[in-house]
């Protein structure tokens, strides 16, 4: 661990700076406090990153959500925080009948979804009205606590960029901890495994270096003895993730369903989500 | 067991502990999978597990406040953690503990964070021997901080009391029902008081003298859950590579 970081537990004593408070502290009497059991770092500002806890949304946010109600006007999602998220028929890409929202979007389905608003009730609004949207309907979704969120995209994206390019899948990571992978079965496998080591060493110091050198061991150490238990679609590390998605495993287009996710296609989302439309 | 004829000779008492001496402690944090944040706090004979659920939605929906979330505390002895089966489900006791315990902790808890929703503690006893309340509220500040909800600190709690016309910390079974009174406190790191009860009786100077002493138990107890948490993470932080 870095000098400049320590594990500290609520109430340890930060600094007299009260300026540079950020998240995870609280001041009182002009001093700085932890409010929460984590990793503080002291330099330019003083914040304190949680060990665990709960996804708390916010405006802007990309995340996973799991369809799990549908109202009159409006998808219920679960966006696995204490708030449900409401998707509302009007964020639809295309305008609905309200009786055919389970003909676009059913319960248990699940999605990649923008947070569009949430007010001072947390009353969470969500859209699907944007182009990096897409209905999450291949691959698999395993998650991680949400505060390591940040540690598995890396500075500028390098965690995760490094990812993608040593298994050759697709990462897409939501910012409530549901991380969608696609692409090859090994590859997921792989994919899966670094991101769940990432979740639990996000704390010791030298991260990237140990998942790249893992990656390598795990590609180059392959061919002998891992081939056979690599075949199994579930790897007892990816229990504990939900697998929402009923995986079409074995059918070969997936590479091309890749391109689609990368590429840009206009109205993306909606022909995919009318695809699904049964 | 009858009453002994003293609980306390030359100052050693009946499990050899001096007056100002603790039970021996021992805490294991996040024993549980399942929960958010969970703590195994043993102090002395008693055995406690606490479960930290949230801040999630609350159920049943008008338990909810708008600006703040709800912290709810269940205290539960098991029917095999006393000697006589305790007849299970809450009673008085259960009751009146889960609330006091609830307002113990929730000084610290900033709920404000979290409109809308429902922090749940569980706290089950596994096996009493006087100080139950005390032990879960202990484990339940562990597992508080173990489940990742922002506090303004930790909450310890230990009891003093008298026993045969002397002030001693930490009372046991015995010394609990043979005794003359039993005090529990809880207390932030800073000296903030959030649990404060008496049974029996307690001049004014014995009062100050138990509460002296609970307050240094306290104290000893906050180094112990301190340390308790780091050790979960700082077992990993040393090691380079675990597999």
């Amino acid at each position: 661990m870095e000098m400049d970081k320590k594990l500290v537990i609520p109430g340890d004593f930060l600094s007299d700076d009260a300026k540079q408070a950020d998240e995870g502290t609280y001041v009182e009497n002009g001093k700085v406090f932890s409010s929460v059991f984590g990793i503080a770092s002291l330099k330019d500002r003083i914040r304190v990153v949680p060990l665990s806890g709960k996804y708390i949304p916010r405006a802007g946010d990309m995340v996973i959500g799991v369809i799990k109600e549908i109202a009159f006007s409006n998808w219920i999602v679960d966006i696995r925080s204490p708030y449900e998220g409401l998707l509302h028929i009007s964020e639809f890409p295309r305008r609905i009948e309200s009786a055919d929202m389970p003909k676009y979007l059913n319960i248990g389905e699940s999605i990649m979804t923008l947070v569009r608003d949430v007010d001072a009730n947390m009353k969470v609004e969500l859209t699907l009205n944007d182009q990096r949207l897409r209905p999450v309907k291949e691959g698999r979704v395993i998650e991680v606590t949400p505060s390591k969120v940040p540690r598995l995209i890396g500075r500028g994206g390098s965690m995760i960029a490094m990812l993608k390019n040593e298994t050759g899948c697709n990462i897409f990571i939501g910012q409530n901890g549901r991380v969608w992978i696609t692409g090859k079965d090994k590859g997921m496998d792989l994919a899966a495994r670094a991101i769940l080591k990432i979740e639990r060493e996000t704390h010791i110091s030298g991260l990237t270096d140990r998942i790249t050198r893992f990656l390598k061991e795990e590609k180059g150490g392959k061919p002998k003895e891992k081939e056979p238990e690599k075949e199994e679609p579930e790897k007892i590390e990816t229990a504990p993730a939900e697998q929402e998605e009923k995986q079409e495993e074995e059918t070969e287009p997936l590479p091309a369903e890749e391109e689609k996710v990368k590429e840009h296609k206009p109205g993306g989302i909606l022909d995919e989500l009318l695809g699904n439309g049964k | 067991m009858t009453k002994p004829e003293k609980l306390i000779e030359n100052g050693i008492r009946l499990d050899g502990r001096k007056p100002d001496e603790l039970r021996p402690i021992k805490i294991k944090v996040g024993v549980l999978n399942r929960a958010d944040g969970s703590c195994y706090f043993e102090f002395g004979g008693n055995k406690v597990i606490a479960a930290v659920y949230g801040p999630r939605e609350v159920h049943p929906r008008h338990m909810q406040k708008s600006t703040s979330a709800v912290v709810r505390y269940r205290y539960n002895m098991a029917s095999f953690s006393v000697e006589e089966r305790k007849r299970p489900g809450p009673d008085r006791r259960s009751i009146e503990v889960s609330k006091v315990s609830r307002e113990a902790l929730e000084p610290v808890i900033f709920q404000e964070y979290f409109p809308r929703s429902a922090i749940d503690i569980f706290v089950e006893v596994l096996q009493a021997d006087a100080g139950t309340r005390t032990a879960g509220i202990n484990a339940a500040s562990i597992a508080l901080a173990d489940a990742g909800i922002p506090m303004k600190s930790l909450v310890s709690a230990c009891a003093a009391g008298k026993i045969d016309d002397t002030v001693v910390l930490d009372l046991n079974k015995d010394e609990d029902n043979y005794g003359q009174a039993d005090m529990p406190i809880a207390m932030t790191p800073e000296g903030n008081i959030t649990l404060l009860q008496m049974d029996g009786h307690l001049t004014r100077d014995e009062f100050g003298e138990a509460f002296e002493l609970a307050k240094n138990g306290c104290k000893a107890i906050y180094e112990l859950q301190r340390a308790a948490l780091m050790e979960k993470y700082a077992s990993q932080m040393e090691g380079d590579v675990i597999e």
